[in-house]
């Protein structure tokens, strides 16, 4: 089917939600969602959303640039992160207006709270930055945001999956093509100008806090449509998912005054640093664990520390943290109030993705050459404002910040132009893939491959990586590679085919881990939550740039490009 | 631990009418019913189909009938079930395929309540202001992750044309926020021979909520607010 729309936005999380609202009654405007717009993985979130509101205490938009910056291990484009902090203020403002239900302080603002890495005048100690509800912030954004689009009459395809992004031969994208999961059908979108706001590929990782539909979809179609991809060697590992499961605890029961304690009941984060303790910033953190864990003081000499609670008010907990409560007490059957949990990193956030410029334009090269018509906001993208390593509660500023500028300039975009051509047969790409995944006739099953991808990526691009590691794994995943070119699915259906989903998952989780495998072997230094134990310091000189990866039919090429230094010159990183 | 399986099956393409097939699978006692359905679908039977995402809650993908039970399969654990476990769609539904069913009724009944805050006088500079009193008067019913277990365990929506008590969850978040101007619209269109007044307050859905929610009290309190508003 041949559809026709002035702006196409893939993915319904907060970015393309946020994109939309823009959009929506200003032009010809549609959603394409894998999920029902609700079931995105930003309703997942937990914590909160950063603003210098400084509705509880003195704070400034400067200050959350800085601590951004710094976060970042200064790999942070500061003019994108003096957008971030500047704008995060406006935007939840405009959220309130919308409706999201805010805790609020007596006198009836909105009300803030500590996070990690967030500090006053420039690092003195921590400062309440963070807006939020309870401990279901994602939930309530995606709701309001959902809301807004239904009271807007944006116009959704829901359950329908992104196969393809169309380029012209001029270099003009020109639309995309998807799969309507529930009938099989082939749809072509034509259109001005496309958002891809696909969302993270945590699945990549073995425990991860992410859903199982974060499978990377659009990173990896930009990638094969030779589209670099920015420093995807900086992925987050949260510290604290629970134990195995990877489930996310947020960094709000340590901004609520949680600590952590290794198996010998000491509070180690006093070790590694020694201001803002357990609310360092997320890389810390997971390495600071990880060597708690290799020194034998993990919990019974295991590979998981305690998160600890039982000294707040059983009050904070239940009304302040009452999802974890409760994903505590269903999936481990213990009781926060006065139980310690046990928690281990759990792989969490890319940094990198599809670069783009802070009108969320996604550019090609190290001059930032937009590409006309395609746009990248939300996980995805990398704008960059999370550099090397990303503060709490900035996600959802991401979201809201760059879904919003994303949405206004693509309004411009098509109002000062006129559709381009498709190319011919358009769908033939995306059909010819469905076709192959349904007639090969190989032994190899989707999950099969998938575990062995996720257990090679934990071992060897996990928070510490070597080099010796990160060849091996790319060894692995040449093998992975060539099975998967035997893989073969039982349900030849088209009606709601979802192994067929998951095996074009596969793919792009593979093209995702071979980014990230390229970019981490070529970055010979530690930067964030980029961490060589053969490379242990941080390298100005040499590394303080971007890397691009870019898929050419001689395997992949890195090139690199310079970090935007505005205000702050890089410094050492301590808390 | 070995547990048994039994899930409806239907494939419009092949079946005229669901059938139950039955897997017998490893699992551990700790396991999520979603991780043994993921276990029978990878690596025994890949036509097995359902939907699921975030795995922990929160999403709302994976609602189905478990032992009879609405549950999100994600939130029910293997110990709690014993080794033997019947799955099968939400009632109430058309099934599209297996475990999954057509959810378009279900948010057509949604966006009929106008879930949207609606105040078109001129937004302050800042937030709007709201007491912490204010803002607890709704907080349960912001809860809801429209997942369907509260709407698909209603006996009168089995049988008859009504809302829903999602619905009217999603009603109760707007008409109970301080900030909210569209009261009078709202309550009318709960106040139908499709609204409020079909619930016979039987607490299924509050029984059925994997949020917690006290549904069958929200929706008295939109009844309440009825009479009290027009009389």
């Amino acid at each position: 089917m041949y559809h026709r729309f002035d702006a196409i936005i893939v993915g319904a999380g907060g970015a393309g939600l946020m994109a939309a609202a823009q959009l929506a009654g200003q032009c010809n405007v549609a959603v394409i969602s894998k999920l029902y717009p609700v079931r995105s993985h930003t309703g997942a979130a937990q914590g909160g959303i950063a603003a210098a509101l400084g509705n509880t205490e003195e704070d400034h938009w400067i200050w959350h640039m800085f601590d951004t910056v710094k976060g970042g291990d200064y790999l942070v484009d500061q003019d994108a992160a003096e957008v971030l902090a500047r704008e995060a203020i406006d935007a939840i403002i405009e959220l309130e207006h919308n409706g999201f239900p805010f805790n609020r302080t007596p006198d009836g603002r909105i009300d803030q709270r500590r996070f990690g890495g967030h500090t006053r005048n420039f690092g003195e100690g921590p400062v309440r930055r963070s807006c939020y509800a309870a401990d279901r912030t994602g939930h309530m954004i995606l709701q309001t945001l959902y809301q807004t689009a239904l009271k807007k009459q944006v116009t959704f395809f829901d359950e329908f999956m992104l196969l393809d992004l169309l380029i012209a031969d001029d270099g003009v994208c020109t639309g995309v093509v998807a799969l309507d999961i529930e009938t099989g059908a082939f749809h072509v979108f034509h259109a001005k100008a496309v958002l891809l706001a696909t969302g993270g590929f945590g699945r990549v990782y073995k425990v991860t806090s992410n859903a199982l539909a974060a499978t990377g979809d659009g990173v990896a179609i930009a990638f094969r449509r030779g589209i670099p991809l920015e420093d995807m060697e900086f992925y987050q590992f949260h510290p604290t998912g629970i134990y195995k499961m990877g489930i996310l605890l947020s960094e709000a029961c340590r901004g609520e005054g949680g600590i952590l304690r290794n198996g010998l009941g000491e509070r180690f984060m006093e070790r590694y640093a020694p201001t803002l303790l357990d609310l360092a910033p997320r890389d810390m953190v997971s390495r600071a664990i990880y060597q708690e864990i290799r020194a034998g003081r993990g919990v019974d000499g295991k590979d998981y520390v305690w998160l600890d609670l039982t000294h707040l008010p059983a009050e904070v907990i239940e009304t302040k943290l009452p999802d974890i409560t409760d994903f505590v007490r269903t999936y481990l059957g213990l009781d926060p109030v006065k139980d310690l949990v046990p928690i281990q990193p759990t792989a969490h956030y890319a940094m990198g993705g599809i670069p783009t410029d802070v009108d969320g334009r996604v550019t090609l090269d190290d001059k930032n050459t937009p590409l006309p018509g395609l746009y990248a906001a939300g996980e995805c993208a990398c704008v960059s404002v999370h550099g090397a390593n990303r503060l709490g509660t900035n996600s959802l500023v991401d979201l809201v910040v760059f879904g919003r500028r994303a949405g206004r300039h693509m309004l411009q975009f098509v109002r000062e132009n006129d559709f381009h051509p498709l190319p011919k047969e358009p769908d033939y790409r995306a059909r010819a893939e469905v076709a192959w995944l349904l007639e090969n006739d190989g032994n190899e099953r989707v999950a099969t491959i998938r575990a062995e991808l996720q257990e090679a990526m934990m071992t060897d691009a996990g928070v510490f990586r070597t080099g010796d590691g990160l060849k091996r794994l790319q060894h692995k995943l040449g093998e992975l590679r060539t099975r998967y070119s035997q893989v073969r699915i039982d349900d030849k259906s088209r009606t709601f085919n979802m192994e067929l989903v998951e095996a074009l998952e596969l793919g792009f989780l593979l093209d995702c881990a071979e980014a990230i495998a390229a970019s981490a072997l070529a970055r010979e230094e530690s930067r964030g939550a980029h961490y060589r134990e053969d490379f242990p310091a941080r390298d100005d000189a040499n590394w303080l740039k971007h890397t691009l990866v870019t898929r050419t039919s001689g395997g992949l090429q890195l090139s690199y490009k310079p970090v935007v230094i505005t205000r702050f010159e890089p410094k050492e990183r301590v808390y | 631990m070995q547990v048994t399986v039994r899930i409806q099956r239907f494939n419009p393409e092949t079946d005229t009418k669901p059938y139950y097939q039955e897997y017998t699978v490893d699992v551990e006692p700790t396991d999520r019913v979603l991780d043994a359905l993921n276990a029978i679908k990878w690596y025994q039977d890949g036509t097995l189909t359902f939907r699921r995402s975030c795995a922990h809650g929160v999403c709302g993908s994976d609602a189905m009938r478990i032992n009879g039970r609405n549950r999100l399969a994600c939130k029910v654990l293997i110990k709690d079930l014993g080794s033997k476990i019947t799955v099968e769609p939400l009632l109430g539904f058309r099934i599209i395929r297996d475990l999954v069913v057509d959810m378009e009724p279900f948010f057509a009944q949604y966006r009929t309540v106008m879930p949207y805050l609606i105040n078109d006088e001129p937004p302050p500079v800042r937030e709007r202001l709201q007491s912490p009193e204010e803002r607890a008067l709704y907080d349960d019913t912001t809860k809801c992750i429209l997942c369907a277990c509260c709407t698909a365990a209603c006996p009168i929506f089995w049988t008859t044309e009504w809302l829903g008590p999602a619905a009217i969850v999603n009603a109760h978040r707007f008409l109970f926020d301080s900030r909210d101007r569209a009261t009078e619209e709202r309550l009318a269109i709960l106040n139908q021979r499709f609204g409020v007044w079909r619930c016979r307050t039987i607490f299924n859905c509050t029984e059925a909520c994997p949020r917690g929610i006290q549904v069958t009290n929200a929706i008295e309190q939109v009844k309440r607010r009825i009479l009290f508003e027009q009389s």
